[in-house]
């Protein structure tokens, strides 16, 4: 293939994120602007400017707490990438697991994470442990959901392949299944890496001492609301860096998927 | 090499809540498929014509009578099978050489000696590929390839083994006229050349006359053998006798055959 110029990389690339960076300005403009304007005091909404000051003041104690959840997330969400798979793939395999299994997983989801916070508590006490697990519980179910899915709907034809050739189900799992899920896969990655960060981020604003939740209700019981708004920020700018690192994994190995 | 002795099958299926009814696929079928020979079963569709593939590779089992293939008793899928059908159904994660090559990870002796004998193996799809026509695309993805390409890299595939049958599922069905001629010529010239025995359900006539030595017609479902018809033309054939007066006057009772519902 011959090789593509630079200047079409580059305009290529300002063509494809342009846009996005455009909507980002307009809408923290928009937001600067409303602010004075409607003469918006800071305790209410602060503006960005203000935001980002403060950021930069407090940014040693921020970047502290911020690490603190980071921690817990990341933890977190491993686990649920390890649980999710093993039990999507079990579930996606046997329809007697599927069975079996979905209907407790369903009513698990449906239970609203906030309310097992305290209940984690008492079981680990107040720290990096619940907003850990919270973090784990909140997060793995997408993945369950995908890995299961991409399993279930293989298409028959492409099962009767391997079976007219006498392969077993197995043979049929591996060839077939792991590789067709894998897309499904990295794209419930990117779904449950934000959500693992909200489950970190609720934990430590019910019961912690650090993380960026702690941080943030401490702050608004002080009516630090510039503060609050600091940390908002941070959480946005750590969940869309994890999003960008498994949505360039995913481009990297499932190409294939999106052409 | 393939006989079908007095097989029905039936099934239950769902018609309303709490309703079931059986239906009954196929009724007291016989046919029989010499070895090297190129058959073809014709019938209108819904007719069971593919229950009658699926009962030969062994992927459904018959309610009642026996399949039999090189004289022995069909019980489960059978690894002397290779199969393509209407879709090409290749992996979009493998390239069209990884795609021919998959029946080779499975299916034995090929399975054990894939790892050290690779190259062997290689060239083999290679050979088949030019034998396509698709000689340099071994390394394109499947959906690089037009719909008519990856049909050939099915038959590919379904060569790769050596399989002594082969079965074609309406395998021309999904292209537009002159693909499928191209791919009647190729079929016929992959025959020649492995010498399988090919058993082919279709529901082009013109391609059942072209290609086989031998067609079955099958009536609506209950799927019975309403006749058989044979297709003497000197091979290899080429498509100007399908314009013949007496193709076409073949071609007609062919037709007059197929009821349909």
């Amino acid at each position: 293939m011959p090789k593509t110029p630079l200047s079409v990389v580059v305009s290529n690339t300002l063509k494809e994120y342009t846009p996005a960076v455009l909507v980002f300005i307009g809408f923290f403009a928009a937001w600067e602007l409303s602010t004075i304007v409607f003469n918006i005091p800071e305790f209410i909404l602060p503006p960005p400017s203000k935001t980002i000051y403060i950021l930069y003041i407090n940014l040693n104690i921020i970047i502290q707490h911020s690490y603190a959840t980071l921690q817990s997330t990341l933890i977190g969400f491993g686990m649920s990438i390890a649980f999710g798979l093993a039990l999507g793939l079990a579930v996606g395999y046997s329809s007697v697991v599927y069975k079996a299994v979905y209907p407790l997983l369903v009513a698990f989801n449906t239970i609203p994470k906030v309310a097992i916070v305290p209940i984690l508590v008492i079981w680990f006490g107040v720290g990096k442990v619940p907003a850990t697990l919270t973090a784990f519980l909140i997060s793995f179910f997408p993945i369950v959901v995908n890995v299961a899915v991409a399993l279930a709907t293989i298409e028959p034809e492409i099962r009767d392949v391997l079976r007219s050739l006498g392969a077993s189900k197995g043979q049929i799992f591996i060839k077939i299944g792991i590789p067709r899920s894998l897309p499904y896969f990295f794209g419930s990655l990117k779904v449950a890496s934000t959500l693992a960060f909200v489950g970190a981020v609720i934990s430590e604003t019910v019961a912690s001492n650090e993380g960026t939740g702690y941080l943030m209700i401490a702050a608004s019981s002080r009516f630090d609301v510039p503060l609050v708004f600091a940390g908002l920020l941070v959480i946005s700018l750590l969940g869309v860096s994890l999003f960008i690192v498994f949505a360039l994994f995913e481009k990297r190995l499932v190409g294939w998927a999106y052409r | 090499m393939i006989e079908l002795r007095n097989v029905s099958l039936e099934y239950v299926s769902r018609t309303g809540f709490r309703q079931f009814s059986v239906i009954k696929a196929l009724d007291n079928v016989s046919l029989r498929v010499e070895r090297q020979s190129f058959t073809s079963i014709v019938g209108p569709s819904g007719c069971g014509k593919t229950t009658v593939l699926k009962l030969i590779s062994g992927l459904f089992k018959p309610t009642s009578g026996e399949v039999y293939v090189d004289g022995r008793k069909v019980e489960k899928p059978l690894n002397i099978v290779g199969m393509a059908f209407q879709n090409p159904v290749l992996l979009p994660w493998r390239s069209v050489l990884q795609n021919i090559l998959l029946p080779l990870e499975v299916v034995e002796p090929h399975k054990s000696r894939l790892e050290n004998h690779r190259d062997e193996y290689v060239e083999k799809a290679l050979r088949l590929l030019k034998l396509v026509g698709l000689e340099g695309f071994a390394n394109k993805k499947p959906w690089e390839l037009s719909g008519g390409m990856q049909q050939r890299v099915s038959l590919c595939r379904a060569l790769i083994h050596d399989p002594a049958i082969l079965l074609l599922d309406e395998p021309f069905g999904a292209l537009d006229l002159f693909t499928r001629e191209e791919l009647w010529s190729v079929i016929q010239s992959l025959w020649m050349e492995t010498k399988c025995t090919v058993l082919m359900v279709t529901h082009d006539l013109r391609e059942a006359l072209y290609l086989s030595d031998k067609i079955y017609v099958m009536s609506p479902r209950p799927g019975r053998v309403i006749t058989m018809v044979e297709s003497d033309y000197a091979r290899p054939r080429s498509i100007d006798i399908t314009y013949t007066d007496r193709f076409v006057e073949q071609l007609h009772s062919l037709r007059a055959m197929i009821q349909v519902k």
